[in-house]
Formats: structure tokens, sequence, C-alpha cells
């Protein structure tokens, strides 16, 4: 069997899906964490956007995949910083701040890409994969889900540990706390700010670590806005997931077949312009928000700064 | 009605305030109070709504800092720096308005506040909680959310997580606002005996009689000024009666004697005419937390009061919302003016003359951010005259907003503050102008006094009163049997979502309304 339908290109199809749901994944859980603590965090597409970039770049000059892992990581962190700094101690606008800082680092990543590079976009080795023996040689199954990059598994397990922390731990408490009643949370004797910052901060992480795994196990190398909105459909998911971080799971799977989908048939050659194709991951946004969208609930001060004794 | 422990060793203030002064834009809250904490004491905070208690209660509890003069700690001079910083000296404080998360379990809200990296300690809460909730002779639903609780049940979580945290100084800000009549004996009773074990107690209300029976030492406070101070001393030698004087004159300068006790006028309502709201074997299905309601059927005529008395979280507030259309009902029927409701919207009962007046000023009641102004016609958006094509106007809606202010005698520095900066009192102000402007036929007021000053509960009493006087029918639900034998025409009393019994507010009300709420027949 050749074509659409063959096992060869089912598998590579989902494959695909998996490589393009692990930026949304991790994006999705970082926004959700700071949304759950109270904090709107658009700029997260720039700290995807500066992930990628750093991430790249500790990869590219060190040789080592883990080491730009970490760099990208740092990366997310640092823009995450700016926008704890600006919005949860000063009490700036989360929205303004945000577009600000995706704004911000996509022009300065270009910038410092244009400077480095000029013209060229060298590319990394492809990354090993780490095999799960048996359930590899499962047909279609096997090569599509258990043929990942070591951190493909830590991100999916990262969903399990998410959910641990949000309901079993003082921590996903506080978190909820300071997103639903901060007031509450701080006559309890725990630091509203403090706990808005860290939340902030692992989501910069979180999503700086997507966006080096875009970088450099996704697409091998970097080219400016390679992010291409990833950040803005990781907001959309943990909208959507409403708290439960297997949700998030689920959606970026989604969006990952869809996005995987526009690839494979371009590949294919399928005789439809590529616009349409491209359009269907965004298409796939507003189904979904038109189908859940409505039912989405978000923590009662989430956008609302918090500032003690204010009323 | 004083410990002995009070009068034995000369106890030393474990918290003294010395020239405290705060100031917010525009006013000055707190103005150079003094004031000492003593172990073995119950210290009443008396004043009027705004007078600053509540202000000076964030700043024993780490929420605000003074802007003047200093706080002492076990004699010594301390900076509360926060909250965190006020829980470790032993200040534990129960605050005027909810602090509860919502989307939290009760259990989840007491284990609030533990390292982050611990577990939460459900077991030892639990137990805790046991010893507790037994001596204080309530229960508590550990597993249920916040949100399904009434106000008066999330109230006693809040005494319970300060009791919970073992302080040394105790602060109750209007804890018994919301709590019946027993609730309140039992908090009373609780506060003297931890004060008999040498805790500090901080008690705010606004019930003078509350403050006869449970202080040991009032302070008055007006205008964030301190005007008087009772000591125990003189406290123990004066009666309830005398004590009420001397705060009523310290409070508004006048003497009276037990300025509640207004002799309640006799009406006239014509029995005769058709009843302008007839409620038929209303039901409504019970959630998890909340009591649904079964068969609640009665009639009130024009210009006549009828009162809902019973225990808080009985279906109060499911009748209110079920009437005013913001809760299905599932059988029985509703008329007003003999027109069926009970299938249109919560806009369209609205328009036809239905009005209800929560008792969740600043959650339900009120958009807290929007200033006084635009809160007074939440309702009429987008309606002539003040909303034109989709557009506000600002005049008409000043022009009339203005009117409303002085009529209701509302207190607020501009049309254009944010309600939730003005005082309990003032808020139901803003929702009683809203409600009862053009067109009402029938209003629901659930609690309409409670976290009022005298005054204000004397100006809304008042109000409701002209309201039936109007011709209006009036269904007055509250927890205060006071209010109701001063209000009311009949009295109903619910229990467990149903109506258990109706009698007329003659002689013996008082009698046949406490048997029919503690579960005799009247
Ligand atoms: N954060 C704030 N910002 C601005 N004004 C405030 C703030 N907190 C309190 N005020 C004002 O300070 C004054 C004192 O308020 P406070 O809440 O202390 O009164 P209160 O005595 O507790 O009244 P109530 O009996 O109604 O609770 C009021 O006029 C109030 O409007
Ligand atoms: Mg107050």
């Amino acid at each position: 069997m050749t074509g659409l339908f063959s096992a060869v290109f089912l598998s590579a199809l989902l494959f695909g899906a998996v490589t393009a749901a692990i930026p949304l994944l991790l994006a999705g859980l970082g926004e959700q964490m700071s949304e759950k603590a109270g904090v709107l965090n658009i700029g997260i597409e720039g700290m995807l956007l500066a992930g990628a970039y750093l991430g790249f770049v500790g990869a590219f000059y060190s040789g080592s995949l883990w080491l730009g892992f970490v760099t990208g990581a740092a990366g997310g962190a640092a823009v995450a910083l700016i926008m704890a700094l600006l919005c949860v101690r000063i009490g700036l606008n989360q929205i303004v701040i945000g577009i600000a800082l995706t704004l911000g680092l996509e022009g300065l990543t270009a910038l410092l890409h244009h400077f480095q590079f000029s013209r060229s976009y060298p590319r990394l080795p492809a990354a090993d994969a780490t095999v799960i023996p048996l359930l590899s040689d499962i047909p279609v199954i096997g090569p599509a889900f258990f043929k990942h990059h070591l951190i493909v598994y830590l991100a999916v397990a990262l969903v399990f540990g998410m959910g641990y922390l949000y309901r079993r731990t003082q921590l996903g408490l506080n978190l909820q706390a300071a997103g639903d009643k901060p007031a509450a949370l701080d006559v309890a004797g725990i630091d509203v700010i403090k706990t808005r910052t860290i939340a902030v901060l692992t989501t910069g992480a979180l999503a700086g670590l997507g966006g080096a795994y875009l970088a450099n196990v996704g697409a091998g190398l970097f080219i400016p806005f390679i992010t291409n909105g990833a950040g803005f459909l990781g907001i959309v998911l943990a909208m959507l997931a409403r708290g439960r971080p297997v949700w998030v799971l689920f959606g970026a799977l989604l969006f990952g077949v869809c996005l995987s989908l526009t690839t494979a048939m371009q590949v294919a050659g399928i005789n439809i312009p590529t616009d349409v194709i491209q359009m269907l991951p965004f298409l796939a946004v507003m189904i979904m928000l038109v189908l859940f969208g409505r039912r989405a609930s978000l923590p009662a001060a989430l956008g609302i700064p918090y500032e003690r004794g204010a009323r | 009605m004083s410990s002995l422990s009070s009068s034995s060793v000369a106890a030393r203030d474990i918290v003294a305030l010395e020239g405290v002064t705060k100031r917010f834009p525009g006013i000055v809250a707190n103005d150079s109070v003094d004031l000492s904490i003593r172990p073995g004491e119950v210290q009443v905070l008396l004043g009027e709504n705004g007078a600053g208690k509540s202000t000076l209660i964030g700043m024993l509890s780490g929420l605000l800092q003074p802007d003047e003069g200093r706080i002492l700690v076990d004699g010594k001079p301390t900076p509360i720096t926060s909250p965190r910083h006020a829980l470790a000296l032993g200040i534990g404080t129960v605050f005027q308005h909810m602090m509860l998360v919502p989307t939290l379990t009760v259990a989840e809200n007491l284990l609030l506040g533990g390292r982050w990296w611990q577990r939460p300690r459900t077991e030892e809460l639990a137990a805790r909680v046991a010893e507790i909730t037994s001596t204080l002779g309530i229960t508590v639903k550990l597993h249920a959310k916040v949100s399904e609780l009434s106000l008066g049940e999330q109230q006693q979580v809040e005494i319970l997580r300060a009791m919970v945290r073992k302080s040394r100084l105790l602060i109750l800000d209007e804890s018994t606002s919301m709590l019946t009549p027993k609730g309140i004996d039992e908090l009373g009773a609780l506060m003297r005996r931890l004060v008999e074990q040498g805790l500090a107690i901080v008690f705010i209300t606004h019930k003078l009689k509350e403050a006869a029976a449970f202080g040991d030492r009032i302070s008055v406070l007006k205008l964030g000024r301190k005007v008087g101070e009772i000591p125990p001393e003189r406290f123990r030698a004066l009666g309830e009666q005398a004590i009420i004087s001397e705060i009523v004159e310290l409070m508004f300068g006048k003497q009276s004697d037990d300025p509640e006790a207004v002799e309640r006028p006799v009406r006239t309502v014509h029995a005769e005419a058709a009843p302008l709201l007839q409620v038929a074997d209303l039901a409504v299905a019970p959630t998890d937390n909340a009591p649904g309601l079964s068969s609640i059927s009665f009639d009130i005529r024009p210009g006549e009061i009828l009162g809902i008395a019973g225990i808080d979280g009985n279906g109060q507030k499911q009748l209110a919302e079920a009437l005013a259309g913001q809760r299905a009902a599932t059988g029985g029927s509703v008329r007003l003016e003999g027109v069926a409701i009970e299938a249109l919207s919560v806009g369209e009962r609205r328009r036809r003359g239905l009005r209800y007046l929560t008792d969740d000023r600043l959650g339900e009641g009120t958009v807290g951010t929007f200033p006084v102004s635009i809160n007074f016609f939440l309702k009429q958006v987008g309606a002539a005259p003040f909303w034109r094509n989709g557009v506000e106007q600002r005049a008409e809606i000043d022009k009339r907003a203005t009117q409303l202010v002085r009529e209701y005698d509302v207190r607020t520095p501009s049309l254009k503050t944010p309600v939730a900066r003005l005082s309990g009192g003032n808020i139901q102000k803003v929702l009683l102008a809203r409600e009862l402007a053009e067109g009402a036929k029938m209003v629901i007021f659930n609690k309409p006094t409670y976290g009022l000053d005298l005054a204000n509960t004397l100006a809304s009493r008042q109000r409701i009163r002209d309201t039936a006087a109007r011709g209006l029918a009036v269904l007055l639900i509250s927890t205060d049997l006071e209010e109701l034998l001063s209000m009311c025409d009949r009295i109903a009393v619910i229990a467990n979502g149903a109506l258990v019994g109706t009698v007329e507010n003659v002689d013996d009300a008082r009698t046949k309304v406490g048997r029919l709420m503690i579960g005799l027949a009247a």
C-alpha cells in the first residue's frame, strides 16, 4: 500500500505530530501554571523564542544538545524574570507587557541571529532517539511514539507530575489560591508575590525548554520567528484545559496532528493550496474554542495584579 | 460578666498601639489611636460604618502599615511587616470580608499557609478540627467546596481557622454578622473560655447587646479617632442598659434607652386586597451541599411585610434566588399581580417590578471596581435614558446618581469612587437605591442590615417600612429575630428548605417563632 494511508506514512505522520506537540505541550503546561496563579502570560511566545534561540546557540557552540536545553530554559526564564518584575512585583498591565515582550523578543532574536550567522542557517546534527524496547516494535504505533528523544518522555512524565503537584501538594494549593483569591493566601501567611513569581519563572523555563526542543530537535536549526505562534496556541490550550495538565497533553497532540498533517500534505504534494493547508491548525483552534471555549473557567483574579491591603 | 483572671495580676499588654495614624487618599482612616490589648480580656471595638475599625485590624494583622505611630508587641516596638509576621507573633484574625478561596474545599482552605514543600496534613487537620468543633458545638463540612456554603457557614469556617492556628491574640471583625442567635451565644461563651485561658481577644460588632454581654473593655472609634473607652472596672460596675446608653452617648452623642427598640407602627394591610405575590408549591433541587426547597407556598399582599426566619443555610438564599429567577425551580408557580412569572428571565422579572437585594453585597450585588454612579444602573445597562444607542450618557447618569446619593445619604468621596472603597453601610445604600428605584412592586430583602452600624441599620429598616407603606409587597429574610419582630406583619419559619409554619406578628409571636425555629410546633 502506498500514498496517504500506508503504514509508513501514518507512523511518520504521528511521529511528526508528537514532535510538533512537545513545544505546545511545554508552553501549555507553563501557561497553565501562570494562569493558575493569576498571571495571564502573553509573553510566552517571546519566552519560547528566547528558548529556541539560546537553546540553539548553546547546543551549536557546545555540541551538546542537553546543554542547549539548559541554555534554552534559562533564556525563557530570563524573559520571564522581566515579566515577573514588571507585572507581578510592580503590577503593570499583563497584556501590554506580554505583547511588548513577544514583539521585542521577535526582533531581538532575529537581529542577534543575523549578526552571528548572517544569512546562513547552520544545522545541528540529528538528535539521538531513545528507543523504548518492545514497545517500539509495535507496528505504526512503535515508530511513531517510542523512538523519540529522551526529553519527549520526560515532558509527558511532567504532565503527570504537574497533575500531582496541583492536586496533592501544598504548592498546588498555594498556586490555586494565588489565582482565585490572592488576599486569602496572603492572610494565610504565604507571600502572593513570591508564589506568582515562582509560577511565572517556571512558565518561562518550560517555554524556553519547549523552544529549545523546537529548534534543536524538531527543526535542527534556528530561523527567525521559528515558533510561529506556538506560544499563543499554548495559551489557548491552557485556557481550554481548565487547570488539568492531562487536557493540555490531549490538546497539544491534537494540534500536533494538525501541524504534522500540514507538513505531510505538502510533502505528499496533495493538490490543495498551501495557504489553505497551513490554516488547518488555526481552524482546529477555532473549532475547539467553539466546542469547549464556553465552559472554560478562568481563575477569578486572572490578570489582576495583587496589592496587599488594597480594596 | 467578666472573668476573674482579668482582675488578678495587672496584666501587661500583649499588643499596644501608640498614636497610630493611617491615611488613605482623601481620608484619615485612623487618627492617632491608642489602644491596649491585654491577655484575659475581650476588648470590644465599636464605631459606625467607616469609623476605621477594620483599618486598625489591617495594621494589627500585617496587611497595612501605619503612617505614623507605632505598635508594641510584648512591650517592644515591633513593626508588623506582613500577615505571616502577624501569624508568627500569635495574632490570628477573622477578617470582615471573606478570606476563603471559593474554589477550594474547606479542608484545603484550612491547610493553606503550610510550607510549600510540605504535604498537606489532612489527617492531622481532621483530628484537630473535630476537637474544636465539638467544643464549639458546630459542624463543618470539611470536604465541601467553600463556594457551596452559605455565608454563615463560611463565617464559621473562618472562626474555626483562627482557632486551629492557636493564636495569643484573636481578632474577630464582625464575626457574628452571619451567625444565628444561638451561634452568637456560643461564640460569646467560647470567647469567655478563651480569655480565661489567657488569650486576648479583640471583638468588633455593631450590636451593642453583644458588646455589653461579651466584653470586658470597650473602645469607641468615631471618624478615625478614639473617642472613648470603658475600662473593665467601670464595665463590671455597670448593668447592660447603663453600658448600652453610655456607648450610644459616646458614638452618637445622644441619649436613648434601647435605640433598636422602636415601636412597630400599626399598619393597615388590607386583608381583602388581592395578593401581589403568590407562591405555590415552589421547589428547587438540592445540590451537594445546599438544601433544596420543597413545596414553598405563601402570599404577600400589597403593603405587607412577610418575614422569613430560620437558621442560616436552611434554604433562605435558594428561596430568594428562585423568586428572583437566578436559580432554576423544579416545580411550582410564582405569580406577580396574578401573572405567572416562573418561566421568565431575571431581567424580565425585574422589569415587571420584582426586585432582589442580595446579602452578598460585594460579590453579586455590585461590581467593586466600577464607580458608584455606574453601580446604581448596573441592572439597566444599555437602557435609555442612561444609555443611548449603546453609548453611555455620562451626564444623565451623573445627574440621576447625584440625586440618589443625596436621597439615600450615601457617603462617598465622589461619584467616581469605586464602590468597593465605601464602607459596608454605604455599599448597602447604593444597593437599596438601585433596587427601590423606578417601578418596584415587590422587593426581596436578604439580610438587609447585616454588618451595618446602628444608624445605618435603623435607616435601612425605615426604608423597608417606607417601601411597604408605599404599597409594595416585601419579603424580608433575616436571621435576626428582633429585626423580624420589629418589622413584619407575619413571620414564616424556614427549616431544611421548607416553611414549617407562619405566625401573625402579634403578642406571643416571639415564643411561637422561637419554638418553630428549634423544631417544635408553634
Ligand atoms: N484600601 C483603602 N483605600 C481607600 N480607602 C479605604 C481603604 N480601606 C478603607 N478605606 C476608607 O477608610 C475608612 C475606614 O474604613 P474601615 O473599613 O476601617 O471602616 P469600618 O469601621 O471597619 O467600617 P464598617 O463597620 O463598615 O466595616 C472608610 O471611609 C473607607 O472608605
Ligand atoms: Mg469594617
